[in-house]
């Protein structure tokens, strides 16, 4: 970057003469240099995956989620830093909570993205805050609406995705969803998608150990879960055999 | 001058010193829209609460299809009389509460009894401030193979026992419950003596209705039953003609 050392990454609050402010472009940086993240919108519900890079070996499984309950019918997923994403998590289920407070129904999709693409925005405009080094997948389902995936990014846009991915990696990822028809993919087909795609990112020689983890929503109750352990194991295998086989084929 | 200050005291001593410092009007502690009663039996394999389905604005029958039972988890339900508003802020923070156990996803639920404390403790904290939560509330619920069955008062007083009722069930239901109790009811049989009470109390509450729903937590979980009448029958000698009664009078 040329424009690195002239003084005006310095600050989230000063554009550089080309228009740009990189305090923001560095966050984003951060929230694309941590473990592939995907989310898919099917067309049962939503389902978010993310490939959580084990720093150590005495982690103990399941420690440091990165996919997150916000409502019953909401969920989150992070790429970047865990602890920013938490906090947005935390902040979405308070919006949640004062929406259900005010008007007894449940936070609408692209409310809930608004807000919290608004509380990430605001952290990019003062000198005094650091911007949020996450992306942030939001997934919801309603009644009316059926399912519905937002993605927001450390300057605080927002858009509404069939299928999306932020990390390491996402430019295969989402070379690869563009090939899935979402109107005819089910969220059970979708998990095995998924752990194909994030198979595919993983370099086992280079990267460190991961532990994939995955959150939907199903339209047949409308109740957010994470993805049941023993579902994620065996798409995972299967998604590491099917690479087998096709490296043998090659 | 001196006129000014005479005609202010004449006009002080108008006012009685309540008036003087009249104290803020308290809607709280005068309900508008109001539930009757609640009434709830333990049987061997779960409990049955009830409640009819009218919110009675005073005298007037107002709102005639209004739940008054809520299923909390799926082992617990709540069932609530008194000021309707009141009732409708406990169920927002019993929300509140439920979504914020499903958020942390550790498996840890309310069970019945927990949630029974909690509201005790809320009740509690409100009558305190000089500002109840009018309502009798009764907890049901069906967890680790045991039945449980609570009431909570606006005065926050917490009590569990076999049989439960609030409101006027209290003084027409209660007799009737404690008499048809046994340890080995089933729910079915349950069921059958909450209606037989419901329907006392529709012939003798003038604040009731004889339309009503009924919530059982068994093993299988909590189910709600869609609000259904109850049958009535008016010909009864005494109804008739008040005075046939040996004490000529309707009770």
């Amino acid at each position: 970057m040329a424009s690195i050392g002239t003084g005006y990454d310095l600050s989230a609050t000063t554009f550089s003469p080309d228009g740009r402010v990189f305090q923001v472009e560095y966050a984003q940086k951060a929230a694309d240099s941590s473990g592939l993240t995907i989310g898919v919108c099917c067309k049962d519900g939503v389902v978010l995956a993310v490939e959580k890079i084990l720093l150590s070996k005495m982690l103990l499984k399941e420690s440091g989620r990165r996919v997150h309950l916000i409502d019953q019918h909401a969920i989150l997923a992070v790429a970047g830093m865990g602890p920013d994403g938490r906090q947005l998590a935390t902040r979405a289920r308070q919006e949640c909570e004062q929406y259900r407070n005010i008007f007894r129904t449940p936070m609408p999709g692209h409310l809930l993205a608004e807000r919290i693409a608004g509380y990430v925005h605001v952290h990019s405009l003062y000198w005094h805050v650091r911007p949020f080094g996450c992306t942030v997948m939001i997934g919801t389902w309603e009644l009316k609406q059926g399912p519905s995936l937002y993605m927001i990014d450390p300057s605080g846009s927002f858009y509404r995705y069939y299928g999306c991915a932020a990390g390491k990696g996402k430019q295969g990822a989402k070379t690869g969803l563009e090939k899935l028809d979402f109107r005819q993919l089910s969220c059970d087909d979708a998990l095995l998608e998924l752990a194909k795609l994030i198979n595919a990112a993983h370099d086992e020689s280079k990267d460190k150990p991961y532990e994939m983890e995955m959150i939907w929503i199903k339209s047949d109750t409308g109740k957010a879960s994470l993805v049941p352990p023993y579902l994620i194991e065996t798409v995972r295998q299967r998604a590491e055999q099917l690479a087998r086989e096709e490296e043998m084929a090659d | 001058m001196e006129l000014h200050i005479s005609s202010s005291a004449t006009k002080a001593e108008n006012f009685s010193s309540a008036q003087l410092f009249v104290d803020p009007t308290r809607h709280t502690t005068a309900p508008l829209v109001t539930g009757g009663s609640v009434v709830g039996i333990k049987c061997s394999d779960g409990v049955v609460i009830a409640a009819d389905t009218l919110a009675s604005y005073g005298s007037l029958a107002r709102f005639q299809n209004f739940s008054r039972l809520m299923k909390v988890t799926d082992s617990c339900m709540l069932g609530g009389g008194g000021e309707v508003s009141d009732f409708q802020e406990i169920q927002r923070l019993l929300e509140n509460l439920i979504t914020k156990d499903f958020c942390f996803n550790d498996e840890h639920i309310q069970t019945p009894r927990s949630v029974h404390q909690y509201l005790g403790r809320v009740l509690y904290a409100q009558r305190s401030r000089l500002n109840p939560l009018w309502n009798s509330l009764l907890v049901g619920g069906y967890a680790a193979s045991q039945s449980f069955l609570g009431v909570v008062d606006l005065y926050g007083t917490t009590f569990e026992s076999e049989v439960l009722a609030t409101g006027f069930g209290v003084l027409l239901g209660l007799p009737l419950l404690r008499k048809a109790y046994r340890p080995d009811l089933s729910i079915n049989e349950g069921i059958k003596i909450v209606e037989d009470v419901f329907r006392v109390l529709f012939y003798r509450d003038a604040r009731s209705i004889n339309r009503i729903q009924v919530a059982t937590a068994t093993s299988a979980g909590v189910t709600i039953s869609e609000p259904y009448s109850l049958e009535t029958k008016w010909d009864f000698e005494g109804f008739v003609n008040p005075r046939s009664t040996y004490d000529e009078s309707t009770w």
